[in-house]
């Protein structure tokens, strides 16, 4: 580098005005360290600019120093520098580390904390689910047994007892047949429940001559609670039967099977 | 590395420290402070901010950024303009454009021993006008070169040589 040709370049100048870009003053910084006739150099400028400055101050200053001294302990941007740091870092660095565990501890028991609340709400969700299930059944079953004392309170209504056979003498039906409607509830309650793959078929009969006619199955016997199902029946029933069938029930009944049988009664 | 070693001891806040500093600069500092202000009152009062804030800031200078003087000159500066700008300082002369550092000099009268009061009036009084606009500008103002060039319609390095060549002569006059 020529230095003499970097001196004379004025650039000097504008580093002790403070007119160059921060990038700009870190170089002539650098460059200063390096030579000493470039510090001799900006050591002069600065000093003609402080006796010039100088020349502009309305009198000496001097006598501000004491004011300005009371006030320097007053200042509290300056961290206190006699204390010593060591201790002073510590004790942030531990309280630091303290307030840090504390916040974690916190932090984990909340979240404990919230998700035992969370498992309670949950649970507390699933009882209310099944209460409403219940209710909502409890009010089915009472509509159903409302429906089915209806039916038996019905003046077209005959009930038509069917007694146990010999294959199940403790067995017994009932079935309550609205002629007019031409429905016929059977009431399979004391049924034994039918083994696999086995179904109900109730049968309509004829006495003269003896003619079975299928009016249905009694489905899904098992699941179904009260045990009444409602048929069709457009027959000029004398009697109703009950055989075990296969399921999907059979064209004829199958009359070792018969597990209950009753005569309508003569009006 | 006197000077290295004094700032140091400022920096780890040794009051001796802070007044031989101030003894070096508060001057120089009142008359930026006043040039800019024109009120001696008040430029008094930012005086004793502006060497607050280098009692506070100290630790935050370092002699890569730039010199310790124009460290200072940018503070004082900067609390000057800050305080013209500031709703309490109603001065009528806020807006007077023509005002720079020469009619100071040439209306005081009580200078301090430091400056060769004859020697250095007489000096500026021979310099010539652009010389005094561009110290102005750039010195007491704080303007950027770019600034200046625009201010005074004069390409950005010719700012530079010129400067270079008012300065000169200043110090010719100052360092004997």
């Amino acid at each position: 580098m020529d230095i003499q040709k970097y001196i004379s370049s004025g650039i000097l100048e504008l580093y002790v005005y403070g007119a160059l870009s921060e990038k700009e003053s870190r170089e002539v910084s650098c460059v200063l360290k390096e030579y000493p006739e470039v510090k001799a150099e900006v050591e002069e400028i600065e000093k003609a600019l402080l006796t010039l400055s100088a020349a502009t101050a309305p009198n000496n200053a001097e006598h501000l120093i004491d004011s300005i001294k009371e006030k320097l302990g007053a200042s509290s941007l300056r961290p206190a520098p006699k204390t010593t740091p060591l201790r002073t870092i510590n004790w942030i660095t531990y309280s630091g580390w303290a307030a840090s565990l504390l916040l974690l501890i916190g932090l984990f028991v909340f979240f404990n904390r919230t998700n035992e609340l969370r498992e309670d709400l949950n649970a507390a969700n699933a009882r209310n689910v099944q209460m409403e299930e219940q209710i909502a059944k409890a009010r089915e079953d009472a509509e159903k047994a409302e429906e089915l004392l209806a039916v038996i309170r019905d003046r077209n209504v005959k009930r038509i007892p069917l007694e146990g056979q010999q294959i199940a003498p403790e067995a017994f039906a009932s079935v309550y047949w609205n002629t007019k409607e031409n429905t016929a509830y059977i009431d399979a309650k004391e049924l034994p429940e039918p083994p696999r793959g086995k179904v109900y078929q109730v049968w309509s009969l004829t006495m003269q001559p003896l003619a079975p006619t299928s009016i249905g199955l009694l489905e899904n016997f098992e699941a179904d609670d009260n045990k009444v199902f409602s048929l069709e029946n457009q027959n000029q029933s004398e009697a109703f039967g009950i055989t075990l069938e296969p399921e999907g029930g059979s064209e004829t009944p199958t009359m070792d099977q018969l597990y209950v049988l009753g005569t309508v009664a003569a009006p | 590395m006197q000077q290295d070693a004094l700032i140091l001891e400022l920096q780890n806040g040794n009051e001796r420290a802070f007044e031989r500093i101030y003894h070096l600069y508060s001057e120089s500092t009142y008359g930026i402070i006043y040039s800019i202000i024109r009120d001696e009152k008040i430029a008094e009062e930012v005086l004793q901010d502006v060497f607050l804030k280098i009692w506070d800031k100290a630790p935050s200078y370092s002699n890569d950024k730039g010199r310790f003087f124009t460290w200072i000159l940018n503070i004082a500066r900067n609390a000057s303009i800050d305080k013209i700008r500031s709703k309490d300082f109603k001065n009528d002369r806020q807006n007077l454009k023509t005002d720079h550092f020469v009619d100071i000099l040439e209306t005081k009268t009580n200078f301090s021993e430091a400056v060769d009061s004859i020697g250095l009036k007489k000096y500026i009084d021979a310099l010539k006008p652009v010389c005094k606009q561009l110290i102005d500008y750039l010195f007491f103002k704080g303007y950027t070169q770019k600034e200046t060039s625009e201010e005074l319609d004069m390409p950005l390095g010719t700012v530079k040589t010129r400067n270079r060549i008012c300065i000169d002569k200043l110090r010719a006059m100052v360092i004997k």
